[in-house]
């Protein structure tokens, strides 16, 4: 698999984690994050035992930090609404450098942040030690619906044929003169717009009929089993299991 | 022997009422190449369309190696027929080479190692083994088009039905293509308007016009008869004679 090929979340390598069956890897980010969020939020050092766990794996799995960190930077416009809370927020206020903010609003704005960062920070993980293709197999292991999967499949399969479409438009666009300036040419961005979904909408009939020829009836084939031993899942599922014990001292102390 | 494909009678009608097929009659004998001639609109690619049964209803029969096209006898009729499609991009769905010729097979019920060989076999019939864990859209357009040859043969059909194989090909693809459909040892129908290309690997042709077989014969004959090619609006490439072209020998 040419690694100039893969996606760009998609980080090439051999690491333990790597070789991990893809539906443990989503079983154990899932039951990462739903452990992580349900910690309580005054108990901030769990917080950074989690970020110490999510460190470790990093290591594990050769991923250095400024990769991780650059791909946590797609959290920002959401970070952007934890930083008005303590602004807007009701109830008791503090001053800070100044500034008149709310308790409960600093409080909110910690949780989302720290949640929010933790959960951006698995996910980043799991995309960059599993390839695209995987993820879907992991999906398709877990029973999420066949459907959902296919259309995740195909949205990968034709994301390119798609892209490439739309540029061949803009270049016979461009090439007839049209500059896209402002609200008024906005008009024939929507009609390429309509133009190219007709064009993807008969693909997919075009697509659905080369399925039929080939002995499609309504779902897909399986043709790569994933499964996964005993042990696999046991080190999968170490990272939730930690986190789960930091959220019960969370809860206790 | 059976022939491989049986079409007689075959009527058709659109459901809003333009009528693309009007008795259409032919058979092909097992391991034959015969090319389906025809200029656009004649109602080709409707045939096609019949020939798995993704279009019925209308009047007529077609038979795959004696098999009737009917509800009962889909999946099979599926099998036999391996429909190679214009474009590439339309027939390759998987994320990978490897998925998409294991597509079919995987249909039929075919897996693990099995599977596998069948997949392996198909590629290197049309000389794409080492693309097998490409995504289909980094290929060049000609590995695509041999690509969705191979998604096909890897179904070990009865009978291969291209609609139009060398469309978009540069010469270099083109001959590619035309030596691996040279080398495989199935019934090929070929659905073209490159004449050339029909002369360089059809021993016969048929000419459909206007939803009926218009003429039916040996290629160069067919090529060299101009009353006949001009009628139904077939032409020649500048400067080429179809006499000066040995004839293509039947498969032995």
């Amino acid at each position: 698999m040419g690694a100039g090929h893969a996606h760009k979340l998609y980080r090439h390598g051999h690491s333990p984690v790597h070789g991990l069956p893809p539906h443990t890897k989503l079983a154990a980010v899932f039951a990462f994050v739903v452990v992580v969020v349900s910690t309580p939020r005054e108990a901030m050092w769990a917080f950074g035992l989690y970020a110490v766990l999510l460190g470790a794996v990093a290591c594990v799995a050769h991923v250095p930090a400024g990769f991780l960190l650059r791909r946590l930077l797609i959290e920002v416009p959401f970070v952007a609404f934890a930083v008005l809370m303590p602004f807007v927020a009701e109830g008791e206020r503090v001053d800070v450098l100044g500034l008149s903010l709310s308790v409960n609003g600093l409080w909110g704005a910690w949780n989302v942040l720290a949640k929010g960062t933790l959960g951006v920070a698995a996910s980043v993980l799991l995309a960059a030690t599993t390839e695209l293709r995987e993820l879907l197999l992991g999906l398709q292991r877990l029973r999420l619906p066949p459907l959902l999967v296919q259309i995740a499949s195909f949205m990968i399969r034709y994301g390119d044929v798609v892209t490439d479409e739309m540029r061949r438009m803009r270049i016979a666009r461009e090439s007839r003169g049209f500059e896209a300036r402002g609200v008024r040419h906005w008009g024939v961005l929507a009609k390429s717009a309509g133009a190219l979904f007709i064009r993807s909408y008969e693909r997919g009939e075009r697509v659905h009929l080369a399925m039929l020829s080939r002995g499609y009836a309504g779902s897909m084939p399986v043709i790569d089993e994933v499964t996964a031993s005993r042990a696999q899942w046991s080190y999968a599922l170490a990272l939730p299991c930690a986190a789960l014990l930091v959220c019960l001292l969370g809860w206790t102390l | 022997m059976t022939a491989s494909l049986e079409v007689s009678g075959l009527a058709f009608a659109y459901p809003d009422g333009h009528q693309a097929l009007f008795g259409v009659d032919f058979s092909v004998a097992r391991g034959e190449r015969v090319a389906l001639l025809g200029p656009n609109g004649a109602g080709k690619t409707t045939l096609v369309l019949h020939l798995n049964g993704i279009l019925t209803g209308g009047a007529g029969t077609v038979k795959v190696a004696g098999l009737p096209v009917d509800k009962r006898n889909m999946a099979e009729v599926r099998r036999r027929v391996g429909i190679v499609f214009q474009d590439p991009d339309d027939q390759l769905f998987m994320p990978t080479v490897r998925e998409d010729v294991a597509f079919g097979p995987a249909a039929a019920g075919l897996k693990g190692p099995d599977l596998e060989e069948r997949v392996d076999r198909a590629l290197e019939r049309v000389g794409m083994a080492e693309f097998k864990e490409r995504p289909p859209h980094h290929l060049s357009f000609g590995q695509r088009r041999r690509v969705a040859v191979a998604t096909v043969l890897a179904m070990e059909p009865e009978i291969l039905v291209l609609d139009e194989p060398s469309s978009n090909l540069d010469p270099a693809s083109r001959r590619e293509l035309a030596d691996i459909l040279r080398s495989l040892d199935v019934t090929v129908l070929m659905v073209t308007h490159d004449l050339p290309y029909a002369l360089e690997l059809c021993p016969r042709s048929l000419v459909l016009s206007d939803g009926v077989i218009a003429a039916d014969g040996p290629t160069g004959e067919l090529l060299s008869d101009e009353e006949l090619m001009r009628a139904h609006r077939l032409e020649l490439p500048f400067g080429f004679d179809p006499r000066s072209v040995p004839a293509t020998p039947a498969r032995p």
